[in-house]
This record gives C-alpha cells, sequence and structure tokens, in this order.
C-alpha cells in the first residue's frame, strides 16, 4: 500500500482521528493507538480560568502522533486566520484545519470564509487542509490559492449519515491535484472503505468512532476499512455490468448428461 | 495595576509579566496560546512581556476537537 504524503509528509495511515467526544484521556490515546492513525486533530479555546483543564496534547505526543489544530469555532475569515496563529504558537506547527461552520444546526462550512482565510493563512506561510463542501468548483478554487488539501464533507459533522454527497465527491477525486480528504459524517467503516475505494487519498472520522459502543474496538475497525478500501483502489476495482457476468462454466453439460 | 484576563477582570501587581500570569491559570505552557490586546504573543516573549494597567489578556489552549 502506497503511504500517504501530507504538505511533504509521508504518513503511515490513510485515517485522520479527531479527538472530540471520547470518555477520558486514557480512552482516546487507546483509541488513537488502535485506529493506527498517524495525525489527530485538536481544537483551540478560550482557557476557562476557574476550571481545571484536562492536557491531551502531553499524551498525545507522548503517542507520536502529528497534531492538525483545526478552527473550530471561527464564524468568519479573521477568526479563523486568528485561530490559526493562536494554534501555530500554542502547538508550534504550522499545518491548520481551516474551519468556518457559522450555523450550529448543520455545521456546514461557509465557503467563502474558508475561502478567504485559507488564501491569507497560505500566504502566511501555513500548511492549510481546508474543510469544505463537496463542490468540485470550491475544492479547484482552494487548490489554486495553494492549500496543502481539501477535506470536503460527506454529510453534517457528527451526523453519522455517510457519503450523502457521494456524486460530486467523486469528480473532486478526479480532479483535483491536491490530496482529497473525505471529512465529516463517516459513519460506518465501510463508508470509510468506500471513499478510499473511490480514490480519496484519505479521511478523516470522529463521532463514529467516540460515540460508538466500545470507542478502542471501532477504531480498530476503522484501521482496518482504511487499509482494505485503499488496498482495494489500489488493486482496481472490477467494472460494473447492468447484467450478469458468469464466473461458473456455461457449458450444458447438464442438460446433455440428464438427456 | 488591572487587567482583564480572559473577560475577567483582575488586580495584579505591577509589572507582572504574561509568562507569570499564564502560569497562575495553572495550566502550563505547553499547548497554550496568548494575546494581549488581540495581539499574539510568542512564548519566547512571554517572560519579557511586562503587563500594563487596563491590559486585556487572552490566554488560550489546546483542547480536544474534531
Amino acid at each position: 500500500m502506497d503511504n500517504l504524503v501530507l504538505a511533504g509528509v509521508e504518513l503511515p495511515s490513510r485515517l485522520i482521528l479527531g479527538t472530540g467526544k471520547y470518555a477520558s484521556g486514557e480512552q482516546l490515546k487507546q483509541a488513537v493507538a488502535a485506529s493506527g492513525a498517524a495525525v489527530v486533530t485538536m481544537a483551540i479555546k478560550r482557557v476557562d480560568t476557574e476550571g481545571h483543564r484536562d492536557d491531551i496534547v502531553g499524551p498525545l505526543r507522548e503517542l507520536g502522533v502529528r497534531l492538525m489544530p483545526n478552527t473550530s469555532g471561527a464564524r468568519d475569515a479573521r477568526e479563523a486566520v486568528f485561530a490559526a496563529r493562536l494554534s501555530r504558537e500554542a502547538l508550534g506547527t504550522d499545518w491548520i484545519k481551516v474551519e468556518v461552520h457559522p450555523g450550529q444546526k448543520y455545521l456546514l462550512p461557509d465557503p467563502i470564509a474558508t475561502y478567504e482565510a485559507s488564501r491569507e493563512l497560505v500566504r502566511d506561510g501555513f500548511k492549510v487542509f481546508a474543510y469544505c463542501g463537496a463542490d468540485p468548483e470550491l475544492c479547484r478554487a482552494l487548490e489554486e490559492v495553494g492549500v496543502a488539501a481539501v477535506m470536503p464533507l460527506g454529510s453534517p459533522i457528527g451526523s453519522a449519515r455517510g457519503l450523502e454527497t457521494r456524486g460530486m465527491l467523486s469528480i473532486i477525486i478526479e480532479q483535483s491535484h491536491v490530496p482529497v480528504v473525505v471529512d465529516a459524517g463517516i459513519g460506518a467503516p465501510s463508508e470509510a472503505a468506500a471513499a478510499l475505494e473511490m480514490g480519496a487519498a484519505a479521511l478523516m472520522v470522529n463521532t463514529a468512532v467516540a460515540a460508538a459502543g466500545d470507542p478502542v474496538a471501532m477504531a480498530r475497525a476503522f484501521c482496518l476499512a482504511a487499509e482494505a478500501g485503499r488496498t482495494a483502489y489500489e488493486a482496481g476495482l472490477a467494472s460494473r455490468a447492468a447484467t450478469a457476468r458468469a464466473t461458473s462454466p456455461m457449458e450444458r453439460f447438464l442438460e446433455e448428461a440428464m438427456k | 495595576m488591572r487587567i482583564v484576563c480572559n473577560g475577567k477582570a483582575r488586580e495584579v501587581a505591577d509589572g507582572l509579566t504574561l509568562g507569570a500570569l499564564v502560569d497562575s491559570l495553572g495550566q502550563g505552557r505547553e499547548g497554550v496560546a496568548a494575546a494581549v490586546n488581540s495581539a499574539i504573543v510568542r512564548r519566547a516573549d512571554w517572560d519579557a512581556t511586562a503587563l500594563r494597567d487596563g491590559d486585556e489578556v487572552e490566554v488560550f489552549s489546546m483542547v480536544a476537537g474534531g
């Protein structure tokens, strides 16, 4: 299986794991290990000066995974750029997942703000991973401003509705010159495998693992699905046909023999 | 002097540095970023950044997220 290359970095897994919604830091750590993910996402938040903070950076660094901060919570391009610059200071990485979703109900990415923030951050030297709608022309525009990868959604964040945008995703994959990371909405390992079978470079999941009955076991299932999906893509799927194509010999020997 | 830290006013010693303020929050410095009056201050400069009366300080940390 070919290795994934994101922003010039070769990675041993095609799965990117979100770190949200786990019951504990320990469970998160185990899930990350079981998933085989080499990249995990994180968010940045104003410190609650009266609360305590669970340090998740330390444990994740111990696992040796690459940390990809996101701009979640940003409602416009200016906030996303500020969040990206804060994250760069906090983690010492120029990788940033740009996400701007002003509407709380569906958390759909604002295409204009995503484009503007991505353009500014690329100019500022960031390796931008743009979470965006499954719009081939938007992905093309993001590619033109120099993003490291596009991250079109399968369905709304956390919805577990799967690859509702499948048709558009396949156009994006066909046309893109940067890695396509299918992000958001993947609910089952079969959907993860399907995205990679289509030729997506990678995929990102969070809720499907974190909200599973057994998150660590589900992380392992996604690991296997990612491997299966990519291996299948590289093997080349058989073409579809409208009618049956026999897999056993169709000689009329039975008819002859039973005369 | 009086500063505002993450939206809350607080009385602090004159000349308090940004580094000392961050340390007082008990968050450590790993995965933490700070801005004074909306300008991000690099961690390497925190200890040399003396806060001034009326400064608005924002301290951020990395948290779980997707």
